[in-house]
Order: structure tokens, then C-alpha cells, then sequence
């Protein structure tokens, strides 16, 4: 399949939660609380782009995907379009744009605290996403954008923060990041035993 | 001659339900109407969507219900959709998000259905649901209900006083406590035998004996003039409404008469953020969010429904007197 056909399913296929929850807003199927499900859902599927997007690299090493990685690009800027929904559902539909009380809230619940550095993360990476930031910041690029990292793990604080009766959502979810962020960790190490050893 | 015995009555002579709730209506108005009340008396409206996931109980049940007394007082708040009543629902004995137990309580059966009655009292034993429905009154009651998660909800719940349940048993001098019990049975509440969660089942809860006997607790058997869906605590159910939603346990299989407090569910999951009392009070807050404000459900998408939680959610004036003297900061 051509890159640009490929590009054109990987969109479609990524917009495709957002489309379902606009159809289900606009036939009153949220339920008696619809500002909670949409950030609920809107902040679920930041989470999920967040996993795919980092199992690219993973599978184009292990599985040698290398096809994979010119969509890498779009599923992270897919995590941030989510994240951006959440905040603005939370600020809007949560909040009703009072932004005082957005503060006091940021306080009084400290899993906001943990969400927000992570947002803040992934606009910063995706306003550096383009060819010619890749270009201008060179090998910083790779650095900067090794925040990904801590932008997940930030996530997986928020869902852990707020755990009521189930760790079961919580659990899978430290599981895929240990896994995600071990697989890094574990290839820094050989690397650098690699160089040592030259 | 045919004569008719009691019992062989024909299923059209039975006052079919539109009939019933016009009458129960023409009779709030007219009630409304005497007391020269600008307000509607607020009678559990007919107007629910009928294909809603109710499971039919059993005719005697059904009867019963119907029969009660419309609730005595008006309430001046809006009441929550029935469809929303019964699909929003915190039943973690079913799954973890708001529509699992109306998606999975169809395991639950709750008729038939017996409670244990136990501890300090003279008459103890298991009851069957009819016999204990036997001896009380059954009313409606229109209560607000705030669960801890800082949203409410309005409700006409059919239901009887649990004093008036409770004193038939003769509980003695050493009776400070009642302790509750839902069902525990993994075939009918799947999440019992999930790894994952976080409370101890099966669940309890308990009250001190003052306000187990204080005339605002019900136990209830239904909702808006119907059979109690499963998703909100089928057959039997606590309704506790100056406390916190989680106070008021479903699907009871027994009750028990203690000396000492008894351990409840959340309080053992997590002592600091859940106490004993849970009564409704906006000064004191929620270690990870505010008790301040409230969410009223339905809540609209643009005009987020917020109003500002009420001491003792509203009830102050008739139970404000229970804890007088006690530091409420601190026996939260």
C-alpha cells in the first residue's frame, strides 16, 4: 500500500474514537453525567495513543515493522489531539470555564497536578514535531523528545492517583508502561556496555 | 351461581398502572390543591420510558408497591430521571464504571429472597422478604442522595422505616449497634471474584442505633412506584439521606445487632478518606476533592448542574441533634 493511502487509514482510523463520541454526544447516549464520560473517554484514548505510539519503535526493532515508523509522527500528534480534548471537556464541561475554580481544584486534587506537567509535555513535543524543528534543534531533538517517556509515566500517576475500588485499569496500565519504558531502559544499558567495551 | 372467590380475580380487573398513577396524581393535586400550595406535591411522575432495563418481580411485590402512600412532604428539587436513576449506578459487585450493574446485575436473583436477623435482640432468625414486608407500611419517600464522588440525585424510593422493622425484633439493652450485609455469591455478583478490587467483600455497612431508628432511614423495595431494579440494590435496599451514597447498602441478606461499631467496607479500604459516620458536610473535604460543591444529575454538557452541597445534605433540621457535641471534623 502507498505511504499516502497508509497515512490517509492510519488518520481515519485514529479520528475514528473521537467521530464515535461526537455521534454519541449529539444522540444523548452519555448518560445522566455526559461531562464525565467524555473526559473519561477523551483521557482514556490519550493513554492508549500514548502506548501506541511508543510500541513503534519496539516493533520496528523486534519485529522489523520498518514501514511503521513514518506513522509514528501522527499517532503522537493523535495522543496530543486527545490530551487537548481532555482538558478542554475537564475545563468546560467540568468546570463550566471558571477558572478560579480551576486552581483550587489543581490543589485539591493532586492527580491534576500529575496530568497537567504531562499535557504541558506533549504540546511542547508536538510543537516541535515538524521536519524543521527536527532540523533547527538537531540532536536536542532526540533529548527533548525523550520527555515522552516522562509524559506516560506522569499518566499512569493520574489513573493510579484515582483508584476507588479497582486497581484492575491501573495494574494493565503500569504494566504496559513498565513494559514500554523497560524495553528503553534495557537497550540504554546494552548500549552502553556496547560502547564501553569498544 | 358462580361465586367468585377472592382470589379469582381477572387479570383485567386489576387497575392497570396508567389508571393508577392518574389517580395518584389527581390525588397529589388535589392534596396540593387543599393545602393551597403553589408547589406540586411531588408524586413520582408517570412519564418514565417503559422499555428501561426493569426486571419485573413478583405480582404480590409489584402490588404492594403500588399501594403505597405518596411521599408526605414536597420536595422542592427536580427528581433525577428514572433512566438515569437506573443506569448510573455505583454497584461494584457488578463491574466499575457507571453502566456494568445495569449492563450485568441480570445475574442477581433477588426473589426469592430471606435476611438474617442476628446479635443482640430477642427475636432473631431468617425472615423471608414477604413475611418481613408483612408487618410495616410501605410509603414513598422523595430523598436527595449525595454520593461521596461530589454528584447527587433526587429519588422517589418505595420503602418503609427501618425503625419500625427493627423494633419487631425486640433488639436489648446491649444493642448500640446494626450492622448490614449484602449478598456474597460470585455466581450472582461477578466483580466478588475479581483479584483487582479493592474491597473486602462481601460488603458491609453499619449505623448506630439512634439513627437506625430515626424516621428519615428506610429500607427500600422500590423506585418511582416500581419493583427496586437489581442495578439499584434488588430486593432491599438501606436508604440512609443525610450520608453519603455508599452508606446506603443493597441487596441486604443481613442484619445484626452489635455492642461495638461495626467494620464497614470503605472505612476498612481507606480509614482516612471514608469514615464511619459519612454524613454530608461540605467543610469537610475528601482527601483528593472537595465535598464544597455538587454535581445534580442530569448534569447538562454546557451548563454543568453545580450547586453547593447542603449540611447533612439538607437534613440538618431533623438529625443535626444525633451528633450533638461530637467534633464532626474528626468523626467524619
Amino acid at each position: 500500500m502507498p505511504v499516502l493511502w497508509r497515512r490517509l487509514l492510519v488518520f481515519t482510523l485514529s479520528l475514528t474514537p473521537f467521530a464515535l463520541l461526537v455521534y454519541r454526544t449529539a444522540t444523548q447516549q452519555l448518560g445522566a453525567d455526559p461531562a464525565k464520560t467524555i473526559v473519561l473517554f477523551t483521557g482514556e484514548w490519550t493513554i492508549y495513543f500514548l502506548f501506541t505510539t511508543l510500541s513503534v519503535s519496539p516493533l520496528v526493532k523486534l519485529a522489523k515493522w520498518r514501514w511503521l515508523m513514518v506513522h509514528r509522527r501522527m499517532l503522537g500528534l493523535f495522543a496530543l489531539f486527545y490530551a487537548l480534548c481532555h482538558v478542554a471537556a475537564y475545563l468546560t464541561f467540568i468546570l463550566g470555564l471558571d477558572l478560579s475554580r480551576f486552581f483550587s481544584e489543581m490543589v485539591k486534587r493532586p492527580y491534576i497536578t500529575a496530568g497537567m506537567p504531562a499535557v504541558l509535555i506533549l504540546i511542547a513535543l508536538g510543537v516541535t514535531s515538524t521536519k524543521g524543528m527536527m532540523r533547527r534543534l538537531g540532536k536536542n531533538w532526540v533529548k527533548l523528545h525523550r520527555l515522552v517517556y516522562l509524559a506516560l509515566a506522569l499518566g499512569w500517576v493520574h489513573v493510579l492517583w484515582q483508584v476507588r475500588s479497582s486497581y484492575f485499569e491501573a495494574v494493565i496500565y503500569g504494566l504496559i508502561t513498565l513494559t514500554l519504558l523497560g524495553m528503553r531502559i534495557y537497550w540504554f544499558c546494552k548500549r552502553r556496555s556496547a560502547h564501553s567495551k569498544a | 351461581m358462580l361465586i367468585k372467590s377472592s382470589s379469582d380475580i381477572k387479570e383485567s380487573e386489576i387497575t392497570p398502572e396508567s389508571v393508577y398513577r392518574d389517580r395518584r396524581r389527581f390525588m397529589g393535586l388535589a392534596l396540593g390543591a387543599g393545602a393551597l400550595a403553589a408547589a406540586p406535591v411531588a408524586v413520582a411522575k408517570p412519564g418514565f420510558v417503559t422499555d428501561s432495563p426493569v426486571r419485573q418481580g413478583p405480582e404480590w411485590l409489584s402490588r404492594r408497591i403500588a399501594e403505597a402512600k405518596a411521599s408526605p412532604d414536597p420536595v422542592a428539587d427536580e427528581l433525577t430521571p428514572y433512566e438515569h436513576v437506573t443506569s448510573y449506578n455505583n454497584f461494584y459487585e457488578f463491574g466499575y464504571d457507571k453502566s456494568d450493574p445495569a449492563k450485568h446485575s441480570g445475574s442477581l436473583k433477588p426473589h426469592p429472597w430471606s435476611v438474617e436477623i442476628a446479635g443482640h435482640a430477642e427475636k432473631t432468625g431468617s425472615v423471608n422478604l414477604e413475611d418481613l414486608l408483612a408487618k410495616v407500611t410501605l410509603q414513598e419517600r422523595v430523598y436527595r442522595l449525595r454520593c461521596v464522588e461530589a454528584w447527587s440525585m433526587v429519588i422517589p424510593w418505595v420503602g418503609f422505616e427501618l425503625g419500625e422493622l427493627l423494633k419487631q425484633f425486640k433488639p436489648t439493652s446491649r444493642a448500640k449497634y446494626v450492622a448490614f450485609t449484602t449478598l456474597m455469591d460470585k455466581e450472582q455478583m461477578p466483580e466478588q471474584a475479581s483479584r483487582f478490587s479493592t474491597i473486602d467483600w462481601p460488603y458491609r455497612e453499619g449505623l448506630r442505633m439512634d439513627e437506625a431508628m430515626h424516621p428519615l432511614t428506610i429500607l427500600a423495595v422500590g423506585l418511582y412506584g416500581k419493583v427496586l431494579p437489581n442495578q439499584n440494590g434488588a430486593p432491599l435496599r438501606l436508604v440512609v439521606p443525610w450520608k453519603y451514597g455508599f452508606k446506603s447498602i443493597k441487596s441486604i441478606v443481613k442484619i445484626e445487632f452489635t455492642e461495638k461499631e461495626p467494620a464497614t467496607s470503605w472505612n476498612v479500604r481507606a480509614p482516612n478518606e471514608y469514615g464511619f459516620y459519612a454524613n454530608v458536610n461540605p467543610n469537610v473535604d475528601h482527601p483528593r476533592w472537595s465535598q464544597a460543591t455538587e454535581r445534580r444529575l442530569p448534569s447538562g454538557l454546557f451548563s454543568p448542574n453545580i450547586i453547593d452541597t447542603q449540611m447533612f445534605n439538607g437534613y440538618g433540621d431533623e438529625v443535626a441533634q444525633l451528633y450533638r457535641g461530637m467534633d464532626l471534623r474528626k468523626q467524619f
